[in-house]
C-alpha cells in the first residue's frame, strides 16, 4: 500500500512538470468545444441556387419568391438555359440548377401535372441530399398552397393531409445536440488514449522503466500508478467539458449525474487499458503515437459520430461492437439528451466493460519485468 | 570480505535464436566482494547481468541471489538487490531529493528513516545546494554519483553496476571507486560490468567474459602474473585477441 | 552529392527497420478508402422504428409491412402502450414510433383516412427530418393506393438530377480527404517526430558536428516520408479506380502535379514544427492540434465551409488542406482543367514557398 502511493506521487509529480500534458489538457476541451462544434453545423445555409425561368408567370415567380424566402439558398444567378446554368455549376458558383419549363403554369392548370428539373452538385453527398430535401419542401409546400387556394371554400377533404410529428427531446431544434456530447468523448479519448500510452513508452525510451523492472514493485501496482493519474486528469477534463456544454451550447444533463459519471469512467478504463496495452508493444513513442492514431482515427469514424452506424453494411456494424467508442456515443446521447437511467444503458455499460476489463487484464499480461 | 558466495553461477546460458550471447557460465561471488565483470562490448557481460537481476530469463543453467533462486524466485531476488543502468535511471523531472524519496519508498523504506538517511546522503555527496534542482540539470558526475547512492540505499545483498562510469572524468571516476568501496566495506557485494581496464584494478576479483565465455577469473594482481605482463589492459588484449566474436 | 545519398539511405534504413510503423503506414489509407468507400455512408436507413397499432386490422397492418418492407426502416418492435415508446428512446433501440390511431381501417372505407402520430427521436435533428420526409412519403403513398381516387389538384414534381455523382456515393467527396489526410499525417506528424527525436536522443548534434550542412541533415530525415507520401499518393490512386471505380475524370499530370506540391508543402510544415519542439510528445500534439484537426474541421472535407461562422471561414484559408482538397475535388470529380483552378493551385504554391523560407530560417536561427 505504501508503495503505491510512492508510485502516484512520483506520477503526479511529473505529470504536472509536463508542460506538453498540461498545456494540451487546458487547450484541447477549448479548441474541441468551441470550434468543433461551430464548424459542424449539418444545417445548410447559402446554398448557391441557380434558376432558369422559362415561364416567366406568376406561379414561376411566386415559387421562385418562395424559394427565396426560405432562406437556405442564395440565388448565384438567372441563367438563359441548362448549358449555361451547368457552366456555373463546373465552376462551383452554382451548387443546385431549378429549371421551371416554358408554360409551366398554363400547363399545370390545364393538365393538372408537371415537372419541374432539379440538379443537384453531388459531390459533396450530404449537401446534395439535404439541398435536395429543402427545395422538395419549397415545392411541396407551394404545391399545397395552390391546391387549398383552388379549392371550393366549404371544408371539402383535404386530400393529403400532412401529419404534423412529434418531436421529442429537443424542445430548442438544437441541431448541434447529438454533435456535442460526442465531442467530448472524442477529448476523453484522446487525452486517455495517447497521454496514458505515451507516459509509458516514455519511461521506457529513457530508460527509467528498467529500474522499476529491477524492484520489488509488482507489475500490477506499476500499472495502477499509471492509470489512476490519467483517469483523474480524464475526468476533470470530461468535467470541465460538461460545463462547458451548458454554457455554450445550453445542452444540460437530463439524466443524472451518478449514471454519466458511472458510464465514462468505464469509457476511460476502456481507453486506458488500450493505451495501456499499445505501451506494451510499442518501444517508442514515435510507435505508440502512430498506432494510436491510427486505432482512434478508425474508432472516430465506425463510433456513429459523424456517419449512422445504421447505414452500415453488416460487416461493418458487427466490427462496431468491439469498440469502446460506439457504446459510449451512444450512452452519452441517451444519458444527457434523454435523461435515460442506468436500467436503459445496463447492455452497453456491460460491453463496454467487458472491453476494459479485457484490454487491461491483455495489457497486464503483456507487460513483463522480465523478457 | 568472507567466503560465504552470495551469487552462484551454474552453467548459465542465454540464447537469442541461433545466437548463444552467454554461454555455460560457471562462477562464485562471495559477500563483500568488488567483482569486475570484464569484457569488450558484445562479450555478453550486460546479458549475463540482467539476468542475474532478474530482467532477463536464462536459456538454461542456474544461479542464486542472495540465496534466491533467479528463476523461480525472481521477486525475492528483487528485493535483495540495488541496480545501476548505463543511463543512470534517474528521473530528469524530478528533484534529487525526490528521486531519493521515490526509490528508496519502493524499496519498503519508512519515511523517518528516508528522512534520516537521506539528510545524511545529501551532505555527503555535497549536494546541499541542489537538492531541490531537477536531475535533468545536474552535471553528469554528479548524476552517477547520486544513482549509485540511491541504488545502495536499501542497503542491498548485493548491487549490480552497468557500465557506471561512462563518460566522466577521471577524477569523478576516482571518486565513484571510492563509494564503492565504502559500500564494499559495509557489506554490500559490488559486481561491475565495465570496459575500463584500468578500473579493474579497484576489483577484488576480475572475470573476463570471451565470446559468452568465461576465458578468465582472478584477482588482477594474479592474472597479470599467470599473463606475464604489467596491467590489465594488456591481460585483457591477450584474451581478446583469440575472440570470435566482433561486434 | 555521395555523402546526401549516403545520409537519405540511412534515413530509409531507419523507417524501414520501423515495422509497425510501415505496416500501418501503407495499410492505412487502404483501410480509411475500404471504411468511406464501403461501410460510411451518409444516407439514412435501417432505422428502427416501433409500432404502436391500436388499430389491429388489415390496412394497419398492410402499412406496418410496408414500413417494414422499405430500406429506410427496420420494425423493432409492435408495441401496446405509449409508455413503451417512451423506454425503447430511453434505451436508444427506436429512432422513431408511429402510432396508428384506433379505426384506421374503417377510416378508409370512409372518406377521411386518418393520420397515423409520428414520434420523432428528435436529438439529431438532420436524420430526424429525414426520417420524418421518409415515413411521410410511405405513409402517403399507401393512402394514395388504397384511395386512388383521392387526388390532388395540382401536382408539381421535382424531377431530381445527381450531376457527377448519380450514386451519391460518397467516394468522390472523401478520397479527396483521405488523400489529404494521409499526406498529413506522414508529412507533418511523423515527420516533425523523427527529426525531434534525434534531438531528445541526442544524435542530432552528432549529425550537425558533422561536415554536411544542416538543411542536407534535415531534408535526408525528410525524404524517406516524401517517398512514402508518394507511394501513398499512388495506392490511394489505384484503390480510387480499380476498388471504388471511381475515374479520374481530368488530368492525371496536374493531379500528381498538385498533390507533389502539397506533400512538399506538408513536409516543411513538419519541419517547422520540429524546430520549435523540444520534446517528440510536442511535436505530436502541435502537428495533431494545430495540423490534423483543423484540417478534419476547417478544410471542407467533413463540414461544409460556407456554413461556418466569419471568423472560422477566414482560418480556413489560411490552411493548406483546404486548398489542396478543393482542387483534387475539381481535377477529380468534375475533370477542371488548369484554366479553372489557377487561383487555388497559385495559393498553394505561395503556401509552399513561405513554409519553405520560414523553416530554413528557423533552423538558421536556432543554430545560432
Amino acid at each position: 500500500m505504501r508503495i503505491f502511493s510512492v508510485l502516484l506521487k512520483k506520477e503526479f509529480k511529473l505529470i504536472s512538470r509536463n508542460r506538453v500534458i498540461l498545456i494540451i489538457s487546458t487547450l484541447a476541451p477549448i479548441l474541441q468545444f468551441l470550434i468543433l462544434p461551430m464548424v459542424a453545423s449539418y444545417e445548410f445555409k447559402n446554398i448557391n441556387l441557380a434558376i432558369i425561368d422559362h415561364d416567366h408567370s406568376s406561379w414561376s415567380s411566386r415559387l421562385i419568391n418562395k424559394i427565396k424566402g426560405s432562406g437556405y439558398f442564395i440565388i448565384s444567378g438567372y441563367e438563359n438555359n441548362f448549358s449555361e446554368a451547368l457552366i456555373r455549376m463546373e465552376k462551383n458558383e452554382a451548387d443546385v440548377i431549378l429549371q421551371i419549363p416554358p408554360g409551366f403554369e398554363k400547363n399545370l392548370v390545364r393538365e393538372k401535372e408537371q415537372n419541374l428539373l432539379v440538379a443537384i452538385n453531388a459531390i459533396n453527398g450530404t449537401k446534395a441530399a439535404i439541398g435536395g430535401n429543402y427545395l422538395g419542401d419549397i415545392i411541396k409546400r407551394f404545391n399545397k398552397e395552390l391546391t387549398v387556394e383552388a379549392m371550393p371554400v366549404q371544408g371539402a377533404v383535404i386530400s393529403r393531409p400532412n401529419s404534423i410529428p412529434l418531436h421529442r427531446f429537443n424542445p430548442n431544434y438544437n441541431y448541434r445536440m447529438t454533435l456535442v456530447p460526442g465531442i467530448l468523448c472524442i477529448l476523453v479519448t484522446m487525452i486517455g488514449g495517447f497521454m496514458a500510452s505515451l507516459n509509458i513508452v516514455e519511461e521506457k525510451e529513457k530508460g527509467t522503466i528498467e529500474q522499476i523492472n529491477v524492484s520489488p514493485i509488482s507489475k500490477v501496482a506499476f500499472i495502477l500508478s499509471k492509470l489512476i493519474p490519467f483517469l483523474i486528469i480524464s475526468n476533470f477534463i470530461f468535467s470541465v467539458g460538461l460545463i462547458l456544454t451548458k454554457v455554450i451550447y445550453g445542452i444540460g444533463l437530463q439524466g443524472d449525474l451518478i449514471t454519466l459519471y458511472v458510464a465514462i469512467n468505464i469509457y476511460i478504463l476502456s481507453v486506458l487499458g488500450l493505451g495501456l496495452l499499445i505501451s506494451t508493444f510499442a518501444n517508442n513513442q514515435y510507435q505508440a503515437i502512430f498506432i494510436m492514431y491510427f486505432l482512434i482515427m478508425i474508432f472516430m469514424l465506425m463510433s456513429g459520430l459523424f456517419t449512422p452506424v445504421e447505414s452500415m453494411p453488416d460487416w461493418a456494424r458487427f466490427m462496431v461492437h468491439f469498440i469502446p467508442l460506439y457504446y459510449m456515443i451512444d450512452v452519452i446521447r441517451l444519458i444527457m439528451l434523454k435523461g435515460s437511467g442506468l436500467i436503459h444503458i445496463l447492455p452497453q455499460l456491460s460491453m463496454m466493460a467487458l472491453l476494459a476489463v479485457g484490454l487491461i487484464l491483455l495489457a497486464m499480461l503483456n507487460y513483463r519485468k522480465t523478457t | 570480505m568472507t567466503n560465504e558466495p552470495i551469487i552462484e553461477i551454474r552453467e548459465l546460458t542465454k540464447k537469442f535464436g541461433n545466437f548463444t550471447a552467454v554461454d555455460h557460465i560457471s562462477f562464485e561471488v562471495v559477500k563483500g566482494e568488488i567483482f569486475g565483470f570484464l569484457g569488450a562490448n558484445g562479450a555478453g557481460k550486460t546479458t549475463a547481468m540482467r539476468m542475474l537481476c532478474g530482467l532477463s530469463t536464462p536459456t538454461s543453467g542456474e544461479a542464486k541471489v542472495a540465496g534466491y533462486d533467479i528463476k523461480t524466485q525472481t521477486e525475492k531476488v528483487k528485493r535483495m538487490i540495488g541496480y545501476m543502468s548505463q543511463k543512470f535511471s534517474l528521473y530528469d523531472n524530478l528533484t534529487v531529493w525526490e528521486n531519493l524519496e521515490f526509490y528508496a519508498g519502493i524499496y519498503g523504506l519508512r519515511k523517518k528513516e528516508i528522512r534520516e538517511k537521506g539528510e545524511q546522503l545529501i551532505i555527503q555527496l555535497q549536494l546541499q545546494d541542489s537538492s531541490n534542482k531537477l536531475v535533468g540539470s545536474l552535471p553528469l558526475g554528479w548524476k552517477q554519483k547520486l544513482a549509485f547512492s540511491i541504488a545502495i540505499f536499501h542497503e542491498p545483498a548485493v548491487v549490480f553496476l552497468d557500465e557506471p562510469t561512462g563518460g566522466v572524468d577521471p577524477l569523478t571516476r576516482r571518486q565513484f571507486w571510492e563509494m564503492i568501496y565504502e559500500a564494499a566495506h559495509r557489506g554490500i557485494t559490488v559486481f561491475a560490468t565495465t570496459h575500463y581496464m584500468d578500473e579493474a584494478e579497484y576489483c577484488d576479483r576480475v572475470c573476463i567474459m570471451v565470446d559468452g565465455r568465461v576465458a578468465a577469473l582472478d584477482s588482477p594482481a594474479k592474472l597479470r602474473a599467470s599473463f606475464e605482463v604489467s596491467s590489465m589492459d594488456d591481460v585483457f588484449y591477450q584474451l581478446a585477441r583469440a575472440a570470435t566474436r566482433v561486434e | 552529392m555521395k555523402i546526401l545519398f549516403g545520409f537519405i539511405r540511412k534515413e530509409i534504413y531507419h523507417v524501414l527497420r520501423d515495422k509497425w510503423v510501415l505496416l500501418i503506414l501503407i495499410f492505412m489509407p487502404i483501410i480509411q478508402i475500404l471504411l468511406f468507400g464501403f461501410a460510411l455512408s451518409n444516407e439514412v436507413k435501417n432505422n428502427p422504428i416501433a409500432v404502436f397499432d391500436a388499430s389491429k386490422d388489415s390496412y394497419s397492418r398492410q402499412l406496418t409491412d410496408k414500413i417494414n418492407a422499405s430500406r429506410y426502416f427496420d420494425l423493432y418492435a409492435n408495441v401496446s402502450s405509449q409508455s413503451e415508446i417512451e423506454e425503447l428512446f430511453k434505451s436508444g433501440k427506436i429512432k422513431v414510433a408511429l402510432c396508428i390511431p384506433p379505426r384506421f381501417g374503417e377510416a378508409f372505407e370512409g372518406s377521411a383516412p386518418l393520420q397515423p402520430q409520428i414520434i420523432l427521436d428528435a436529438t439529431d435533428l438532420n436524420i430526424s427530418n429525414q426520417i420524418n420526409q421518409f415515413l411521410q412519403n410511405i405513409i402517403q403513398s399507401f393512402i394514395k393506393q388504397k384511395k386512388p381516387e383521392v387526388r390532388p389538384t395540382y401536382s408539381i414534381i421535382p424531377e431530381v438530377r445527381m450531376m457527377y455523382n448519380p450514386q451519391l456515393k460518397g467516394a468522390p467527396n472523401f478520397v479527396p480527404g483521405v488523400m489529404a489526410m494521409i499526406m498529413l499525417l506522414v508529412c507533418v506528424l511523423m515527420t516533425s517526430v523523427a527529426i525531434v527525436k534525434e534531438k531528445e536522443t541526442g544524435t542530432m548534434e552528432v549529425l550537425l558536428v558533422s561536415p554536411m550542412r544542416p538543411s542536407i541533415i534535415i531534408i535526408s530525415k525528410a525524404i524517406p516520408y516524401f517517398i512514402l507520401s508518394v507511394i501513398n499518393y499512388f495506392i490511394i490512386l489505384a484503390m480510387n479506380k480499380y476498388l471504388l471505380d471511381v475515374p479520374v475524370k481530368g488530368s492525371l499530370l496536374l493531379l500528381t502535379a498538385v498533390s507533389f506540391i502539397f506533400i512538399l508543402t506538408s513536409l516543411f510544415l513538419g519541419i517547422l514544427i520540429s524546430h520549435t519542439s523540444q520534446t517528440q510528445q510536442e511535436a505530436m500534439f502541435k502537428s495533431l492540434i494545430g495540423m490534423m484537426l483543423p484540417t478534419v474541421l476547417l478544410s471542407g472535407f467533413m463540414f461544409p465551409i460556407e456554413n461556418m461562422p466569419l471568423p472560422l471561414q477566414f482560418l480556413s484559408n489560411i490552411i493548406p488542406s483546404r486548398w489542396y482538397y478543393s482542387i483534387i475535388k475539381n481535377v477529380m470529380i468534375q475533370g477542371s482543367g488548369l484554366e479553372i483552378i489557377w487561383r487555388q493551385f497559385a495559393i498553394l504554391g505561395v503556401m509552399c514557398l513561405v513554409l519553405f523560407i520560414a523553416s530554413i530560417k528557423k533552423f538558421k536561427v536556432r543554430l545560432e
